[in-house]
């Protein structure tokens, strides 16, 4: 119950910040948030199942082009359209995870990432209709929900995209679904020996892993006006990692935490720098040396048990 | 004592990264605001595939910038440039429009990549921010974006490629083969010229798309159908100068068509360079001679010198920093546009902002002067698309030097969309 209360509180602070900070912030966190949706979904795969795998900006792109052909070429309204994106991310995380799950380790990271790169040159290959590597612009935000300003439907769907994305994240963690995924994460063998089957265990969480990225690729092109192939591109596969990584691997939390943290210091760092990335860098190479488990890991770690 | 020198505790260092990561997110809120002054925002290719180009058009820009401030900045106020890193990316390209925009620039210009320009377009529209765009990209013109999305700075792709099909039909063959990136920025060269050079009676007989993950290309060399008379390229990228070599290999001393280039390929990149000898006799698309040609005029020696390129067309530091001599003029012209618009709109503040869209869509010729040293300009108010000479420049003696000079007209075609009959 402690826990349930817990992230109703987070997500009421988030409701509260949407609607009081200043709009360049208040969009910030809209784009974080949607963002954090795809290293939700990424967590329940690696964080929880232990599934390390490169592929993941295929799943964000089939969102991203779920919603954005059909919005495109048939004029589908945007919120139906966020549904096709979501399914179009499980339906491929299905396909993938049906052929790549019958490796494992550095095999399953090295088949996702091939497939994911097929992803971006079909995409590429079908230029005339994906807009290949210059893209689609998509409509204007104000459809997004008639009667609302750009700005608060915006803050309106990326809200209920993370709320619902960790809501039920924090759902599957506590069914038997999520206590049989960390048990494969922690000892497949000796799971298996007690009678799961960790194929299916392990597709259960891709697809689910595959339904967030979906939703969160289909998300961010609606709402800010763009696709295009470049999110098909291995650095959309390594981003929700580095998310989840910096967040706290196995934590509800984390992954909204890690997609913060990393925004604003890429933000704050390419004011100084030209070097954003090896501030990335520096910052990850800290946490792996003196907190492995990420921010919100660590914090369990030394004494906040209860942490999911 | 030492080893906690060396090795803070977890909790100092968290602690440090707390505070970096706190301080790091409102870095808008330090920089230091002067209240007379314009303030414009350049979203640039500083890191990620378009750094070669973004190098430039930060010197440009620069140059440019002190340039209009010795003469007395924008309606008598002084004029500063934030620059803003983009890392050549669509998604970052949207957050920076949004970041310049918090930081109370007036306008933003500047970006090349065509998918940043798409991926950012949409933002600056819902801003309600001029968006002047120095991409040479089609999709201005092509009505994709919207009505605060300007090129006043530089002809579009479309333009260029149309423009070349009279000289090349009439000086080098009508039975042309193209090789191409095969992604939207080479569609645009097989699309436009296909068509123009149609138009003046010849032919495109074989097209042949590269991957861009491809390194090597002897595998397409074959499929140059024989009977080619001119070989037209557009690649860009470090795969250049593979091509170039291994088009050599394939032709050896022997026979060779005509060869056609554009300049993209070779942008910050020495046409001296070992392994371009193959290039000696072949012809470039430059919208700008790198290399300075006889009869400069006036307004070009001023602009070299301003924006530090010498004779050739290298940084006048550094011999083998080649310029994106064809290219980053456009961030000059387009900041002496936005001069030229905002004074003609007698803009003062942000709430300005459409008085000064309506300024520039009223503007139709741009004549050749210190703002426009590249030449002179029509620029079309409807399609918010620049219109400007080209040349063709022959790679002689490992320099190119111009061997015609299109005419404006050369490279305009039929409207595809009216931005001013869209709402702001």
């Amino acid at each position: 119950m402690k826990v349930w209360v817990a992230h109703l509180a987070v997500l009421a602070v988030l409701g509260v910040l949407l609607a009081v900070l200043p709009a360049y912030h208040a969009t910030n966190l809209a784009r974080i948030l949607t963002l954090a949706v795809f290293a939700t979904g990424y967590n329940l795969a690696f964080g929880y199942t232990g599934l390390l795998s490169l592929g993941h900006a295929l799943f964000f792109a089939a969102g991203v082009y779920g919603a954005a052909l059909p919005v495109t070429y048939w004029g589908l309204s945007p919120l139906p359209a966020i549904g096709l994106g979501c399914l179009a991310g499980g339906g491929l995380a299905a396909l993938v995870g049906l052929l790549a799950l019958r490796t494992a380790g550095v095999s399953f990271m090295i088949v996702t990432l091939m497939f994911a790169q097929a992803g971006y040159l079909t995409l590429l290959y079908f230029g005339q209709i994906t807009g290949g590597d210059e893209g689609l612009v998509m409509p204007d935000a104000t459809a997004l929900i008639p009667g609302l300003s750009p700005d608060t439907a915006r803050a309106v769907i990326a809200f209920t995209l993370f709320a619902v994305a960790l809501l039920l994240s924090l759902a599957v963690i506590r069914s038997r679904l999520g206590r049989v995924m960390v048990a494969m994460r922690e000892n497949e063998e000796r799971s298996r020996m007690l009678g799961y089957n960790p194929f299916t265990v392990k597709l259960s969480a891709l697809v689910l892993s595959g339904l967030f990225a979906g939703a969160a690729g289909a998300g961010y092109a609606l709402l800010f006006g763009y696709a295009g192939a470049s999110f098909a591109t291995i650095q959309y596969s390594i981003l929700p990692m580095l998310w989840v990584l910096m967040g706290g691997a196995g934590t509800t939390l984390g992954p909204l935490l890690g997609t913060a943290a990393m925004f604003y210091l890429v933000d704050g760092a390419a004011r100084i720098t030209t070097a954003t990335l090896l501030v990335v860098g520096v910052a990850l190479v800290l946490l792996i040396l003196f907190a492995p488990k990420g921010i919100l890991g660590t914090i369990r770690e030394r004494g906040a048990r209860w942490i999911p | 004592m030492k080893k906690e020198l060396l090795v803070p505790s977890r909790r100092s260092v968290l602690k440090g990264m707390g505070a970096g990561i706190v301080a790091s997110a409102f870095p808008g809120y330090t920089w230091a605001q002067s209240s007379a002054s314009i303030k414009l925002g350049f979203q640039l290719h500083r890191t990620g595939i378009g750094a070669a180009y973004g190098r430039w058009y930060e010197r440009t820009a620069q140059a440019a910038l002190k340039v209009v401030n010795d003469a007395g900045g924008i309606n008598g106020r002084p004029v500063e440039i934030l620059f803003e890193d983009d890392a050549t990316d669509p998604k970052r390209g949207a957050e920076v429009v949004e970041k310049l925009a918090n930081d109370g620039c007036d306008l933003i210009f500047g970006p090349l990549f065509s998918h940043v320009v798409i991926g950012s377009a949409p933002r600056a529209g819902e801003l309600k921010i001029p968006y002047l765009v120095c991409s040479e990209g089609y999709h201005v013109a092509s009505g994709m974006l919207n009505r605060w999305t300007l090129q006043p700075g530089i002809t579009d792709v479309r333009s260029q490629v149309s423009s070349m099909a009279p000289w090349v039909a009439a000086n080098l063959g009508k039975k042309v083969t193209m090789v191409y990136p095969d992604y939207a920025f080479g569609y645009d060269h097989r699309d436009f010229f296909t068509e123009a050079i149609k138009a003046q009676g010849g032919e495109v007989i074989a097209q042949i798309a590269i991957p861009p993950t491809e390194t090597t290309f002897t595998r397409y060399l074959p499929q140059i159908p024989a009977e080619t008379e001119v070989l037209y390229h557009v690649m860009v990228g470090p795969a250049v100068l593979t091509f170039v070599k291994e088009l050599g290999d394939f032709y050896g001393s022997g026979a060779r068509p005509q060869i056609f280039g554009f300049i993209d390929s070779l942008e910050a990149v020495d046409t001296a360079s070992p392994g371009l000898e193959f290039l000696e006799g072949t012809y470039f698309w430059e919208a700008m001679n790198r290399v300075k040609q006889d009869g400069q005029s006036e307004a070009e020696t001023a602009y070299r010198a301003a924006v530090g390129v010498d004779d050739n067309g290298a940084s006048v530091t550094d011999a083998a920093d080649v310029s994106t001599y064809s290219h980053m003029f456009s961030v000059w012209e387009t900041l002496h546009t936005i001069k030229a618009g905002m004074e003609a709109a007698g803009y003062q503040s942000t709430a300005d902002r459409q008085k000064f869209v309506e300024a520039l869509e009223a503007m139709t010729t741009m004549a050749e002067g210190p703002g426009n040293p590249q030449g002179d300009k029509v620029f079309n108010g409807k399609t918010h698309q620049v219109f400007g000479h080209q040349n063709i420049s022959q790679v002689t003696g490992g320099k190119m030097m111009r061997v015609h000079r299109t005419s404006i007209e050369d490279g305009q075609y039929p409207d595809a969309v009216d931005y001013t009959t869209m709402s702001f």
